[in-house]
């Protein structure tokens, strides 16, 4: 697989809940190592897009799917061990759900979910994605308190921690900052920039912002369309499409 | 004429006061009583002796063994069977017409009077199943009295569980079964426990289901498949043939203590097993 092929194809995806349609035939590339940011109006079906990409839909039952969504060229549809293809597309999502337990066993949770590990391998494991996600430095002095002591930020930051750790190749983030102070903001999208190296990443946020912050490339979906795709300093000053102007100049939305 | 916001306020406070010391005063009165006329009947030979006389001398010995080999047969299997049922409802099932009729049910069972499970009992455990007045018999039955309280609390404690924990679980690779196992369950035992306790109070208590399924033999019971009485049927025979009402009454006493001594240790347990997970 050479790098020009990209890590995500996805084609023709449809995504109804029920009868109501909340994606609509949307096709897209997202390349290696790229952070591609998805912004639009709420309803836009950018957290159902994301839910598609790991098979976290096949969990709720009114949901359908048609189209296919490649990684590494091969459908996920045909993925037996959906365990694994979580593993490898890994989710934060838009609440910090730090688990009721220390913010040790929050962060290897997901791996012990598929072995037991040593006690020294776990604290490699725990110090480098906790240093990955910015969090170390203010609770290593103490992992093995309740990690629901933590604030909000803190939280989040632990959240992202314990989806590295499983060793995922693709993140996927549902407006992760959208309850977060600045500072914790800027701390999680340092630590998505620092993730570019090993790590394709797709954000959705509602913060136009922030897309243009960390996004190498942005998609702006609406009312379940793809309207354009294009790369962020594009999308930002010279959109194609006069509705992503609206949009990201604030018009509506 | 409006009554003023302050007025009602203080007024709906003091009703709630008042509904809550009338029944806590109720149950304070009634152990009180059985307290203070049973206890200094008990002593260690009332509980150490055999029955003798029908009850009017020696001990209660062979009531608390049947009682505590009656509860340990009918909590044994009600909770299990009731917990994994709890867990297909709640995590394995699509809400729907099926998931409906049985949870109705369920309910319906719930309030079935005792006696009917005692009917139930004699005639399918006692005699179609051959397994006469015993032990056996009466945990059998007692186990299907409590099986939809035990149902009922813990399918709600399961779904009181947060579902952001199953999703971040299953982003993460979990199966369902470790979903189940990991992220659901360890937060809800103590809504379980608790349906459990309250089983096991329901099992201790009763009398009708156990007269019908377990008899009323005042041997000590040697094995599951002896006849057996309970506390609560030696109290109900004393009391009821007018046999001894000093020692109807520590029987009550000592019933109550068993109550008492199971649920501190239940909660105790409990306490211990989610200590570290709570935020300090």
């Amino acid at each position: 697989m050479t790098q020009s092929n990209p890590k995500i194809e996805v084609k023709e995806l449809t995504i109804l809940f029920g009868a109501t349609p909340a994606l609509n035939g949307v096709s897209f590339d997202v390349r290696h190592q790229e952070i591609l940011a998805v912004i639009g109006p709420a309803n836009s079906g950018k957290s159902s897009l994301l839910l598609a990409l790991n098979r976290m839909l096949s969990r709720i039952h009114e949901a359908s799917v048609t189209g296919s969504i490649l990684l590494d060229g091969r459908d996920i549809g045909n993925i037996e061990d959906v365990e694994d293809l979580r593993r490898r597309v890994g989710m934060v999502y838009a609440m910090p759900i730090a688990l009721p337990m220390t913010i040790r066993e929050n962060v290897l949770f997901g791996i012990r979910l598929k072995r037991t590990i040593r006690k020294n391998e776990g604290d490699t494991i725990v110090e480098s994605t906790l240093r990955s996600s910015f969090l170390w430095d203010e609770v290593k002095d103490r992992l093995d308190t309740s990690a629901l002591n933590l604030s909000g930020g803190q939280q989040q930051r632990l959240c992202l921690a314990r989806t590295l750790a499983v060793g995922p190749e693709v993140i996927l983030y549902d407006e992760p900052c959208s309850g977060l102070d600045p500072i914790s903001t800027a701390k999680v999208e340092e630590a998505m920039k620092e993730l570019k190296t090993a790590h394709t990443q797709i954000l959705v946020t509602n913060n136009t912002k922030q897309a243009a912050r960390v996004g190498d490339r942005t998609a702006f979906l609406l009312m379940g369309e793809l309207v354009e795709i294009d790369d962020t300093d594009k999308i930002f000053t010279f959109p194609s499409d006069p509705r992503t102007e609206q949009y990201v100049t604030g018009k509506f939305g | 004429m409006r009554i003023a916001p302050r007025t009602t306020q203080a007024i709906a406070k003091g009703l709630l006061l008042t509904a809550t010391a009338s029944a806590v005063g109720a149950l304070v009165f009634v152990v009180g009583f059985v307290l203070a006329g049973g206890l200094r009947h008990v002593s260690w030979s009332f509980l150490t002796e055999p029955i003798l006389d029908m009850g009017r001398a020696g001990g209660i010995f062979p009531a608390i063994v049947g009682t505590l080999l009656m509860v340990l047969v009918s909590v044994g299997i009600a909770a299990p069977l009731g917990i994994a049922s709890a867990i297909y409802l709640a995590e394995y099932t699509r809400e729907g017409r099926l998931t409906q009729t049985i949870r109705f049910g369920i309910n319906c069972l719930a309030g079935v009077p005792s006696i009917i499970f005692g009917l139930f009992g004699f005639i399918l455990f006692v005699n179609i199943l051959g397994l006469g007045w015993s032990v056996l018999s009466g945990g059998l039955s007692l186990a299907a009295m409590i099986l939809p309280t035990v149902i009922r609390t813990a399918e709600e404690a399961l779904r009181s569980v947060p579902t952001s924990y199953r999703d971040v679980a299953a982003s993460l690779g979990a199966t369902r079964w470790q979903v189940v196992t990991k992220s659901v369950l360890p937060y809800a035992i103590p809504g379980i426990l608790t349906g459990v306790i309250l089983g096991i109070g329901r099992s201790i208590e009763e009398t009708a289901v156990v007269i019908f399924t377990a008899g009323s033999a005042v041997q000590t019971p040697t094995s599951v498949f002896d006849s057996a009485r309970t506390m609560a049927v030696h109290f109900y025979i004393l009391a009821r043939e007018g046999i001894s009402n000093e020692n109807a009454y520590a029987t009550a006493a000592v019933l109550i203590c068993t109550i008492l001594i199971i649920n501190t240790t239940a909660y105790t347990l409990m306490h211990r097993l989610m200590r570290g997970r709570r935020a300090a």
